[in-house]
């Protein structure tokens, strides 16, 4: 892309339709609303005004599915409560990604054994795209799932139908399309 | 009061039938009640005015079962379900915990749930405790006028709280274990 540079007044920036894209849907992932248990307070931290999800454009909270481009499942999983985080996922518009928020989301957690009622793990209800472990997590540590999953939207081809999974980095940027 | 004096007040007044005898060495004495005079006793309590027991605090079933066969033979009880019942009196100050012992399966048959007479038309809050009772630890209230499931799914299997209780394999296609 040098050749172009440089030939056209300022202000002009030049990129592809797929980077333009995907840092569109990267900058504006909204969440949904959802709690489910005493994750959903660290949640609530990682919004507010300490920690500040809308840095990323992420703290835009929607109080509907059909409005959302991110589910954090943040809480104990119940199998009453399974069917519900479904149909919930089933109502979000494509792209749609998950964090399995806690060590509960992510395996059963502390309710692995004796946990008659838990489900062990939320991938076994809606596929998960990240897993941000913790009892319950610091807010830092979503915001690490948050931009795992910008990381992923990132890596989006338009013309491709296939993702290439970043690799990610702890410096917070992935070694694909850096 | 304290319990001894209830405690033959309550012999005095039902007979040693209904009312078993303690020797109140527990940290937290209690008095057995069998369970078909439960609701009479309870009334009694309540409305006498030497006690005034107008406040049931809790009400909740313990299950007395060792499930492992090697350490049952040290775990000195027989297997039992019990109903365990906290009274209050907010006028008298003072509390009272009573037991019902039923055994696990009525009959001795498994699956046909032990039957303890309903206290929700002597406590109105007993209503709520009853089927968290029935729910969790498979107990079954006569008299009770809505015994349905309060805490797991309507079409739950099982009592989980019950000690002998098998974790589901799967629960409307979610695997559980």
């Amino acid at each position: 892309m040098t050749w172009i540079e440089g030939r056209f007044e300022e202000n002009v920036i030049t990129t592809t339709m797929e980077q333009a894209m995907n840092w569109g849907q990267q900058s504006s992932i909204w969440p949904m609303t959802f709690g489910l248990a005493c994750c959903a307070i660290e949640m609530m931290a990682a919004g507010a005004s300490k920690y500040d999800m809308d840095r990323f454009g992420a703290g835009a909270f929607r109080a509907t599915p059909r409005q959302a481009d991110l589910m954090i499942v943040a809480g104990t999983v119940t199998f009453k409560m399974a069917s519900r985080v479904r149909r919930l996922y089933e109502q979000m518009p494509d792209p749609k990604y998950v964090i399995a928020m806690g060590a509960c989301t992510v395996g059963g957690g502390p309710y692995f054994k004796h946990g008659y009622h838990v489900v062990k793990g939320v991938d076994l209800v809606v596929p998960v795209d990240v897993y941000v472990p913790g009892c319950p997590p610091r807010p830092e540590a979503l915001l690490e799932g948050l931009m795992r999953i910008q990381d992923k939207i990132k890596a989006r081809k338009v013309t491709r139908g296939e993702m290439a999974l970043p690799v990610p980095h702890h410096s917070g940027y992935s070694a694909l399309n850096v | 009061m304290d319990i001894q004096g209830i405690h033959s007040i309550l012999l005095e007044r039902f007979g040693e039938s209904v009312v078993g005898s303690q020797t109140f060495k527990a940290i937290d004495p209690w008095i057995q009640v069998s369970a078909a005079s439960i609701v009479e006793v309870c009334t009694f309590l309540r409305d006498d005015s030497r006690f005034l027991f107008n406040h049931l605090n809790d009400l909740c079933g313990v299950d007395y079962l060792e499930p492992d066969a090697k350490k049952a033979a040290k775990f000195g009880h027989e297997p039992h379900v019990e109903v365990v019942y906290h009274l209050s009196s907010l006028k008298q100050r003072h509390q009272l915990k009573l037991k019902v012992v039923v055994p696990r399966w009525k009959h001795n048959v498994e699956g046909q749930l032990p039957v303890v007479p309903s206290l929700s038309a002597v406590f109105g809050i007993a209503n709520w405790h009853e089927r968290e009772a029935y729910d969790l630890m498979g107990i079954h209230f006569e008299g009770h006028p809505n015994l349905r499931r309060i805490l797991c799914p309507e079409d739950w299997i099982g009592h989980p709280m019950r000690k002998d209780y098998a974790f589901p394999l799967e629960y409307h296609g979610v695997r559980g274990r």
